[in-house]
This record gives C-alpha cells, structure tokens and sequence, in this order.
C-alpha cells in the first residue's frame, strides 16, 4: 500500500519537474525513431512518372464541383436499379408464398379440422406475416446490399466522409461521424456501435443520437414502395421508376440534412464544445472481388437482416391477428384505437391506421406496410377484398395495394407524409437497446427515441399545413 | 519471395489447420493488431477460415473478432483487434487494442503493417514493442507498395526492429505459411532478437524514466513492461494510475490466465 502512494507521489514529483512537454517530446522520439528505421529499410525503384489513377479519381469524387453530384447521381442509380430490380422477383416470391402455399396450408388446416381461432393465428397471422415479409424484403435486399458493399470495398465510403467533413466539422460535430453515418444506411444498430471509433464521448453521443436519421434497411422498402405508388403516379409511367428513385433520394438526403441540424443542435446546447480534428485516411482504390462480395453480402448481410425481419414478423402477426379479432363492446381492440387516435393524426396528415402500424412495428420497421394494409382493410369493411378480418395483405399488383390504400383515405399527401414519418420517427428497438448498450445511460436512450418522434409529428404537422394552405 | 508450393492446398493443409470458431482448448494466443484499413481482418479470415465481413475502410472491426486455428499440432486462438494508430490515446476502440495487448497477454502479437505507409504505420509497432517483446510484424500489401516503386528490405527491416518480419499479400494468400512459421517461432520461444525500446531525445525524460522505473520495481517485481507503464504513468494515463492503485498491473505477471477487460465501457 505504502509503495503505491509512493509511486503516486514519485509520479507526480517528476512530472512536475519535466515540466509540460514530455508527451510531445516523447511523440517526437517515436516519429524520429520510425522515420530513421523506414528509411533505413525501404528501398526506392527508379519511379517512372506513371500516371497515378487513384489521385486521378480521387480528384474528381472529392471535388468541390463535382463531388456532391457524383454523390448523388450514384445513389439514384443504385436506387433506380434497386427498384427496377426487384420487382419481378417480388411478384414470383409472392405469387409462390402467397398465392400458392397459403391457401395449400389452409385447405390443410380445413382437412385437419384445426380449431378457427389457431388457424387464423397460425397462418393467416405467423405464416402470412412472415411471407410478405420474405417476398417483399429479400428481393431490394439481394440487390441493394451487394451493389453497397462493392462501392464499400472499392473505398468508396471515405470520399463520401471526406465530403461530409466540413459540414459535420460546421455542425459541431466529428467528422468520422460521416462513416457511422453511412453504416446507419445499412442499419442503424450497426451505426450506433459503429460510434465507438469516434474518440470524444461528446462527440460519440451526438453521432449515436442523430443516427436514426440514416434510412436503414428496414425502411428502405417502405420508402420505395410508397413513393412507387403515390409519386411515381404522378408522372408518365416511362418515367415512374425515376422519379420514385429520385423522391427516395431526396428523403434520404433530408435526413443527412436533419442529421447534420440535430448535431448542430445538441453541440450548441446540452452537448457543448468544439469539434476536434482526426486524420481521415483515403485508402487506396482496390478493385473489389465480385464473387467473394456477392457471397459475403448475402450471408453477412442479406440473410442475417431477413431473419431478423421474419424472427420479428411473426410474433407481430399473431399480434395483429389477435388485436383485430379481439372485440371489446363490439370493436376489436385495434379499431379502438384507431378510432381514438384517428383525430390527432388526421389533423397532422396521418391516420390512426399508420401509428398503429408504427407502434406494432417497434421491433422492426420492416412490417409497417404489410401491417398498415391489414389495418386499413379492417377499418374500412373492405373485407372483401382481404381473406379475413387480421390477414397480413400481399402485394399481388401494386394496382391492388394503391387502391386499398385510397379506400382508406389517403392521399398524395398521406404517402409524403409515411415517406416522412418512416424517415423521422424512433428507431427500432433493437437500436434503442443498442444505444442504451453503448452509451449506458438511461436519459441518453430515451432522448434518443423520443427526439425524433417528436421531430417527426411535426414535421408531419407543418407539412400538412402548408400543403392544406397552397393546394 | 515464395515457393511454389505455398499456394497448393496440398501443402498448405499439412500444416495448417482452419478451426474458424473452434477454439475451446488452445496452447496459444496470438492478437492482430494494427493501423485501419491494413488488411487485419484478411489476414483472419486467412488463418482462421471464416469469413468476417473485410471492408475497404478505416474503422470497420470496432469490436475484437476471435478464431481459432492449428498449426503444427498446436492450438492457436487468434483474436483480430480494431485498427489503431497509436495505443496512447484513449477513444473506445484504441482502449480494447491496448488492454488486450497489455492485460490480455496474448502469446504473440502480430501487428498487420502496411507496406505502403510504412513510416507511419512503424509508430504503432515501435508502441507495441514497448509493452511486449513477443511481436510478429506481418508487412502485408507488398504488391501494392511495388506498384508504387517501393520495395522493402524485411531483412534489414527485421534487424532494425528485432522482431521477425514477413512480407505477405494477405488478399492472395501468399505469404501466410511464413507468417505462421513466425508466429510459432516467437510462441515457443525459439525466435532470440533484441526488440527495439524508443530511445527518448530528452535526457530529463530517461532519467525521469529511469527513476520511476526503479520506485516501480520495488511494488511489480515481476512485471515485464515497466518501462511503458512508466511512460503512460509520467504522461497522467488515468487508467494505468487506476491500475496501479488497484493492484491490477501486478496481475499483469501471472502469465497463463487470461484476464482481459472485454466490455468497452
């Protein structure tokens, strides 16, 4: 014991007596040190001047002029090819899944004599869920994860954070927080686990905080899904997809914009400070192993991310099944809040249906969809149209989908409005369970889940107002 | 740089054996570290036979990833750090580097270098070698550095660090047999060089060094790497204050127990 405080005192006696430069001084022997050994062991070619293409391109993706553009123009084209991509496969899985194995499993059931109520449990709630989730998911997945690690592994990720830099530096922010930004596109837990390469607790808190504005996965589908239906129909069918790839761009660049304001925000108010400086390296190009990429995207990414979704989608069927057929005072416990609600949402451009939906879909943003069209269906006695009060709807046509979605009352403005909301409302739960992992504060999580809910009603709010004011 | 023979699955399998998870009962442990984007997590998934997730940017293992592999009837758990640039400060990711170097004790480390950065990337090796001596450098991207006309003496480079040296390309699997026969080396003890230690510039400074070294001794006779816990002690560290104060740097002496602080915060 007595040898400790010793030390502690020998510690401090002599660091008074250096004085203030020890660490400098000693970060001047180690470079000193490391630069005499690298010169001692490299040896130099004859350099021909050889065009050296990495600054080539390197110059024009980070450019002032051009960098931004190119940007752009990629993740339009990677959304376009997306959306283009995936319808097809979309309809067989649901043509197989839905069409196909469904009524096989219930004329089963019928044969079985399985009591009424575990047969709308099992299949019309678990199995449909879980099938919308596979024909709908898997297919922008198998496409969109491959096409990003490839970018991913080309090096691309650096640029975009060397682009983003100033703008988080303005913002008060660190800009590695670019990268944990860019991780949240993919899902937002990995972009909050990501934080940890940002040094200044500050700092990481903020890039955990506004990580949510990073469209993940599980809302990529919906936002192409909405916009295919309410802004592609706005404009000739030739150019649908585009301008459907477009409008999903520019909800993914509001909430880099949101994000870069939220950061602002918190570094001028409760998180105080300066923004400190780091080294961002650009790697070098590396031309990507396309099959390898292929393989590990799909079992790293793709699957791993679709079993969660169906992990999730199933107990959120045998809940939607359950809140639909349960009936207090002859409604059923779904139509009970709907109907409370219902006067709120309206009046900020959305409905009951939707924050049912959203509140269902917690777990996974995923099943918001499938879950908004069953409940639309129960509401407005279209039950013709659906296979029974609480069946997860599937996507035969998005004729059908778009015409469900106007029987319940929406509108252009009700589709911005879900683009919106899908983009600024709390993130999922296993995010919010990763965030309170991560920063071990209680407060921290809930203002994290609660900011965004808040900023996305009014946002919702405002643009329902002004859409009612010029329209 | 190779023979013929590295690349044949023939050869290779005789020798080294891909446990991927497998790792319950190991002889060894061999830590990965090194600077961002050098190609760790490769050379794991070369070793090991699994398939992490590598990406073509800084940052992308934020957590250690372990695997297991054998070579030569010999059991080794490898476990892949996150990519660092220096073991001083003290973000989140540097912090799991470092205690792992440190308390985790790990038989070998094996720090991944790029070939094409090599001076910067030296800082990292010269603060390795100050906490343990049992250090492989793998000089990985070779390929590239040529391309860019830099060739690298690992002889020369090998007598200036006093550390064995092996020149690999992680991505097309040469060299790995080398940097396995490395890491066995040091393992069993068999490797005799004379690490590299930073000389300090500043005569006050090795002799500050100097004394609180021997006020150290006197309380952690046993403990290898005085002289850094001396450095990071005179630089304020609070962690290692922390460790010397709760006795925990004495624990850095029992050699066969692994005792690594796992969570990050």
């Amino acid at each position: 014991m007595k040898n400790k405080d010793k030390i502690i005192a020998a510690v401090n006696n002599l660091r008074w007596e250096m004085g203030e430069n020890f660490h400098d001084s000693l970060m001047e022997s180690l470079y000193t040190e490391a630069s005499e050994i690298a010169n001692k062991s490299i040896v130099l070619q004859d350099r021909k001047s050889k065009f050296d293409l990495d600054r080539f391109i390197d110059r024009i993706v980070t450019s002032k002029i051009w960098g931004f553009p190119l940007m752009f123009l990629i993740l339009s084209l990677v959304l376009w090819v997306t959306i283009e991509g995936s319808n097809y496969p979309s309809q067989w899985l649901s043509y197989l899944l839905l069409d196909t194995v469904h009524p096989v499993l219930k004329s089963f059931s019928a044969d079985i004599g399985l009591v009424w109520w575990l047969d709308g449990l099992l299949i019309d709630g678990a199995y449909l869920a879980m099938a919308w989730v596979i024909s709908v998911m898997l297919p922008p997945m198998a496409i969109f994860f491959p096409i990003f690690t490839l970018l991913e592994d080309l090096g691309y990720l650096p640029r975009v954070a060397f682009n983003l830099d100033r703008f988080f530096k303005a913002a008060g922010a660190h800009g590695k927080q670019a990268l944990t930004m860019s991780m949240g596109f993919g899902c937002n837990a990995a972009g909050v686990v990501a934080a940890r390469i940002i040094d200044s607790p500050r700092e990481r808190l903020i890039a955990i905080i506004t990580n949510n504005f990073s469209l993940c996965n599980g809302r990529w589908p919906t936002q192409i899904l909405i916009a295919t239906i309410f802004i592609g129909a706005l404009v000739p069918s030739e150019i649908a997809g585009m301008a459907a790839a477009l409008s999903v761009v520019a909800v993914a660049l509001l909430g880099i914009v949101l994000s870069l304001l939220v950061s602002w925000f918190l570094s001028k108010s409760v998180l105080k400070g300066e923004a400190s400086t780091f080294t961002l390296e650009l790697p070098p190009y590396r031309p990507p192993r396309v099959l390898q990429t292929l393989y590990t995207s799909l079992i790293d990414r793709t699957l791993i991310v679709l079993w969660r979704a169906i992990v999730f989608a199933i107990p959120a069927g045998l809940v939607i099944w359950s809140i639909s057929n349960i009936s207090l005072n002859d409604l059923s416990l779904a139509e009970h809040f709907i109907f409370a609600v219902d006067p709120v949402a309206i009046f900020i451009g959305l409905n009951g249906v939707i924050i049912l939906a959203y509140v269902i879909a917690i777990p996974a943003n995923e099943i918001v969809i499938p879950t908004i069209l069953m409940l639309t269906v129960l509401t407005t006695g279209l039950a013709e149209l659906g296979q029974g009060t609480g069946v997860m709807f599937e996507m035969d046509s998005l004729q059908d989908t778009a015409s469900i979605l106007t029987a319940g009352g929406w509108t252009v403005l009700t589709g911005i409005n879900v683009m919106l909301f899908s983009l600024i409302h709390n993130p999922c739960s296993t995010t919010i369970y990763t965030i309170y992992k991560e920063t071990g504060s209680m407060k921290w999580t809930i203002v994290s889940a609660i900011l965004p809910l808040v900023m996305g009603f009014f946002v919702c709010f405002v643009v329902t107002q002004l859409w009612r004011i010029f329209s | 740089m190779q023979s013929k023979c590295e690349n044949c699955p023939v050869y290779n399998e005789a020798h080294l054996k891909k446990l991927g998870i497998k790792m319950d009962n190991f002889d060894y442990v061999v830590a990965l570290a090194g600077n961002p984007n050098t190609g760790k997590s490769t050379v794991f998934n070369s070793l090991t036979g699994l398939k992490q997730h590598t990406g073509n940017w800084p940052g992308k293992t934020v957590t250690r990833a372990e695997g297991g592999f054998e070579y030569n009837n010999k059991f080794y758990k490898l476990v892949d750090l996150p990519g660092t640039y220096s073991l001083l400060s003290t973000s989140a990711d540097e912090e799991v580097a470092r205690n792992f170097i440190l308390f985790g004790k790990p038989n070998v480390t094996v720090v991944v270098v790029d070939a094409t950065r090599l001076e910067r990337n030296l800082n990292l090796v010269l603060q390795v070698l100050e906490i343990t001596d049992k250090t492989v450098v793998c000089l990985n991207l070779v390929d590239e550095a040529e391309r860019r006309g830099v060739h690298i003496d690992e002889k020369r480079l090998a007598k200036e660090l006093g550390v064995p040296v092996v020149a690999t390309i992680a991505r097309e699997k040469q060299g790995i047999n080398n940097l396995l026969a490395a890491i066995e080396e040091v393992a069993l003890g068999r490797y005799k060089g004379r690490p590299k230690k930073i000389k300090a510039l500043d005569p006050k400074i090795s002799k500050a060094l100097d004394k609180l070294i021997e006020v150290l001794k006197e309380e952690f006779p046993d403990t290898p790497n005085l002289r850094w816990v001396a450095m990071r002690l005179l630089e304020g560290d609070q962690s290692i204050i922390d460790a010397v104060n709760s006795g925990e740097l004495s624990s850095l002496t029992i050699k066969d127990k692994l005792t690594v602080n796992n969570e990050l915060i």
